[in-house]
């Protein structure tokens, strides 16, 4: 009998991307639209000008459809790390659970309360205070995903912890050092400005929509505006963070860094492929090497990427696998026999522990300490290496979408806002077209962002420490199959729905009624 | 400040504050209560509209109670989060997704070319009032009843053999649903539920403003509250009555005791005073709006829910401290977990509680804005003015 149940493994990490991709669909739009409701709202409230309240209250509805949804899904992904990632809530939750917790007193409650105001507070409360709860709705979905952006970081780069034998689990000895680590704020200003960018994407495409239609121009014309200066600021940002990731990338998670590059033996000034074709080597069968072609390259600009040194010497897939003297690099046959030396000492000490054995569980404590960073790839002591590299063309192809993307965003930005303010950008239909269509292109290039990180990671669920096999609950994999179909018919389904009211609720376009007895001024 | 706590200390204070935030949790459920009563209340499209847009106003606010309550079990007792979730998956399962398909009802329910029609959002709305209420009390009962399961830390390093390297193990097939099919459990979810019911009855009774509807709240008060006593005194006297989950305080051994829960009961009398005052305010708050309902009904929400907040609240002191074990396993009783083996290291509980040092903070503005938009009572002319409706 197999020792690890793959199949259930397989299922539980289905299960979590699915959950996790489908809440991605919902999340940035809340984060970015939040804020640009908030702008639109400071400019009614600032100039008096009831269209700005129209605007501000068409988007709301928009906010409010998306918002439900991005509740719903949300809910099971932290509910997950303990129905389907037990081992993973007991050996990381001292650390991990903070965040968690955090975020439910710190942001949830801030966006649950103030949303109720926003919503239905326009003729009960005072202009000024309906403004300050539209802010505070935003800084508190922002403050949510600054909480789980740290949990997610922290995964990526264990920060702030230590193991303890006694209780088998890290545990936190620095929560600054959690909180502050580098990749923990590069990850979440990365993730929150691309999300912005994608929202200043949807509100120019949706309003693109309505000059197409020749329909409410001043209403469109306005949006454009305040979505492009947003969108071009949070561009500088992302392009700043997105280097960012890549550095802590190549610091902490090489073999992440050589998928996503493709990078099969390391070298010194690597150069950089813009665009490639990946095809598997049929002459490798032992590590999962993939040819490029019809590629376009930059010379050294992956070490200058990586290291800030056109020279510097980026390490590959088969360097890490197999390991590389000259560089210090130890192969993972000797990280998973000192991962193994780690695990098994564990046992030692807490047998020697057990019969109070002191010398016998402190040489243990030594051995295991000395190896502790390997610890993970003890579970692949007697494993295939090919299990710890994760899928190449997947986070190859991924990562050039998703920049390739990027750029075009920002050429979309710079053209529409100059036009807007030129007042020509009603005659220009092919931009307005392009501008429609960007829609979906910004959702999948937030969704790749994703996979890259995530998919880059595998098989660590914590880098180095713990794998996936050994974090999942024990339960039946049929028990997670029926789950994750449920899970896929119930999401698909609300999805479904939603886009149809999004669609009719912008068909219907922003309320008239509401503003008879007010002077609209142009 | 809390460094100079003890370790057991700062344990007991995250199990006040986990058992505070359940309490306030179960209260919150008006909501799911208040769900299932919608077609035996509303007669009418406009007066069911009232209905779901008094819950719709508050469900989100149930909603992130039971996410906090998640979070902070997580953060301050992991091996609960770990051994309760992964093992009893499907009550948790139906739980979420109970929870799923409430979030998206209310904003979807009367949009335009919603894919489903309003009639199935309503019908998500009551699996969610009749499933959440009934599985959570159940899955609350087995803090006093047991699962059967085991934990071997040892497990993690288990590198070959038939089994896999996992802490935490289930025994039961059906992974927690066969905590519904016992009957102490079950008394313990429909308390829950009725009481839901009762509380949703009387939340109506303070926000609308329809005669029509009153009548037919006040008939269902009376229907509701004799279902919610019954199991109630079921569920409290099987409890103080059975059997119970102690620690030994020197071995930390876990062994049986006869009327451990009572035990518990006499040796906290501060909690048998809660308990006992929780119980008269619930009953108060249901007496008077039905003695003398024109005048008196507004109030009734304020007293049952805050003796609801008290019996929960002592309850799960009841589960935890004087030495209990609050999630026994009936298969190895030494794979019980406490609050002292399975919480989380002194530092983090010390960084956790200087966060629950917020907590008032938010519970004032909370209050501040809901005043602010809930200053009177709704009735359906409002609601057809209102811009935003559910």
């Amino acid at each position: 009998m197999e020792h690890i149940d793959f199949s259930l493994v397989d299922w539980s990490r289905a299960q979590f991307a699915l959950t996790a991709l489908y809440h991605w669909l919902f999340v940035p739009l809340t984060l970015g639209l939040s804020f640009i409701i908030a702008f639109m709202e400071t400019q009614y409230v600032r100039t008096g000008n009831p269209e700005w309240k129209r605007i501000t209250k068409f988007w709301m509805t928009l906010f409010g459809v998306n918002f439900a949804i991005g509740v719903a899904t949300g809910i099971i992904l932290e509910f997950e790390f303990g129905t389907n990632w037990s081992n993973y809530s007991w050996f990381v939750g001292d650390i991990f659970g903070a965040p968690l917790a955090i975020e439910g007193i710190m942001a949830f409650f801030l966006e649950s309360t103030f949303i109720a105001v926003m919503f239905f507070g326009w003729n009960k409360v005072s202009k000024k205070f309906h403004l300050l709860s539209t802010w505070l709705v935003a800084i508190g979905s922002n403050l949510s995903a600054l909480w789980i952006l740290v949990a997610n970081a922290w995964m990526q780069y264990p920060a702030g912890m230590k193991f303890n034998p006694d209780t088998a689990r890290n545990e936190m000895v620095n929560f600054w050092d959690v909180l502050f680590s580098p990749v923990a704020l590069n990850k979440f200003f990365h993730t929150v400005t691309s999300s912005y960018v994608l929202s200043a994407v949807f509100v120019i495409g949706v309003s693109a929509w309505f000059l197409l239609k020749n329909k409410e121009q001043l209403f469109a014309k306005k949006s454009i505006i305040v979505a492009s200066i947003f969108g071009l600021v949070t561009s500088f940002l992302i392009i700043i963070t997105g280097d960012g990731s890549a550095k802590n990338m190549a610091k902490y998670q090489p073999m992440k860094f050589a998928a996503m590059e493709n990078l099969y033996t390391g070298r010194q000034n690597a150069p950089l492929a813009v665009i490639g074709l990946l095809q598997k080597d049929k002459t490798d069968t032992i590590l999962d090497k993939q040819n490029i072609s019809l590629k376009i390259e930059i010379p050294s600009l992956l070490s200058i990427m990586a290291f800030q040194d056109a020279n510097a010497y980026v390490p590959g897939i088969h360097d890490l696998v197999n390991g590389n003297a000259e560089h210090n690099i130890l192969s993972y046959k000797e990280r998973s026999d000192k991962g193994k030396i780690a695990i098994t000492s564990l046992a030692e000490y807490k047998n020697a522990k057990k019969t109070g054995n002191d010398s016998i569980a402190n040489a243990a404590l030594t051995k295991l300490n000395e190896n502790y960073p390997h610890f993970g790839y003890g579970y692949y002591a007697n494993r295939n290496v090919n299990e710890l590299i994760p899928n190449i063309p997947l986070t190859f192809y991924s990562f050039r979408i998703m920049v390739g993307l990027g750029f075009h965003f920002i050429a979309l930005f710079l053209v529409v806002w100059i036009l807007a303010k030129k007042d020509k950008l009603e005659k220009k239909r092919f931009i307005l077209y392009t501008a429609l269509w960007s829609i979906p292109l910004a959702y999948i290039a937030s969704e790749l962002g994703w996979v890259v990180t995530e998919v880059g990671r595998q098989p660590w669920v914590i880098q180095d420490i713990l794998p996936t096999i050994a974090a999942v609950s024990q339960i039946k994999s049929t028990s997670v199959q029926i789950t994750f179909w449920l899970f896929f018919v119930i999401f698909t389904g609300l999805l479904i729905a939603e886009i149809k009211i999004m669609l009719s609720q912008i068909k219907k376009g922003p309320e008239t009624e509401l503003i008879e007895n007010e002077i609209r001024i142009n | 400040m809390f460094e100079t706590f003890q370790y057991i200390t700062l344990q007991q204070y995250w199990w006040i504050i986990v058992s505070l935030l359940g309490a306030i949790l179960v209260f919150l459920m008006f909501v799911q209560g208040g769900q299932t009563l919608i077609y035996t209340l509303g007669k009418t499209e406009d007066e069911r509209t009232v209905l779901v847009n008094l819950l719709g106003r508050k469900w989100e606010f149930t909603f992130t109670t039971l996410v906090t309550f998640g979070g902070a079990f997580f953060a301050s007792f992991p091996l609960f989060y770990s051994t309760s979730f992964g093992g009893a998956y499907w009550v948790w399962i139906l739980i979420l997704i109970a929870f799923v398909v409430q979030a998206v009802a209310y904003e979807y329910r009367t949009k335009p070319n919603n894919l489903f029609g309003k009639r199935l959002y309503e019908i998500l709305l009551f699996i969610n009032g009749l499933l959440g209420t009934i599985l959570i009390g159940t899955a609350v009962a087995t803090f006093f009843t047991g699962s059967g399961f085991s934990v071997n830390k040892m497990n993690l390093t288990l590198l070959t053999g038939n089994k896999m390297p996992i802490i935490s193990e289930w025994t039961g097939l059906a992974h927690g649903l066969e905590a519904a099919f016992n009957l102490q459990n079950l008394s313990l979810g429909l308390t829950v539920f009725f009481l839901a019911r009762v509380l949703a009855l009387l939340y109506f009774m303070n926000r609308v403003n329809n005669t029509k509807i009153m009548e037919r709240v006040k008939k269902q008060l009376l229907y509701n509250a004799i279902p919610f006593v019954i199991f109630f005194l079921t569920f409290t006297i099987w409890l103080l009555f059975s059997k119970g989950f102690a620690v030994n305080p020197t071995t930390k051994e876990v062994f049986i005791e006869p009327y451990k829960y009572l035990h518990n009961l006499i040796a906290m009398p501060a909690v048998a005073i809660l308990f006992l005052i929780g119980v008269l305010l619930v009953l108060i708050g249901i007496i008077r709006p039905l003695m003398c309902f024109e005048k008196c009904s507004t109030k009734g929400i304020w007293a049952t829910g805050i003796g609801t907040i008290l019996n929960v609240f002592s309850l799960f002191l009841l589960a935890g401290f004087n030495n209990t074990a609050y999630y026994p396993s009936t298969f190895d009783l030494q794979s019980s977990l406490t609050i002292e083996n399975s919480s989380s290291s002194f530092y983090t509980l010390t960084v956790m509680s200087y966060v629950s040092l917020l907590v008032p903070f938010v519970i004032a503005y909370i209050w501040y804005a809901w005043r602010s938009i809930d200053n009177k009572k709704i009735d359906i002319q409002e609601i057809k003015t209102e811009t935003h409706v559910y």
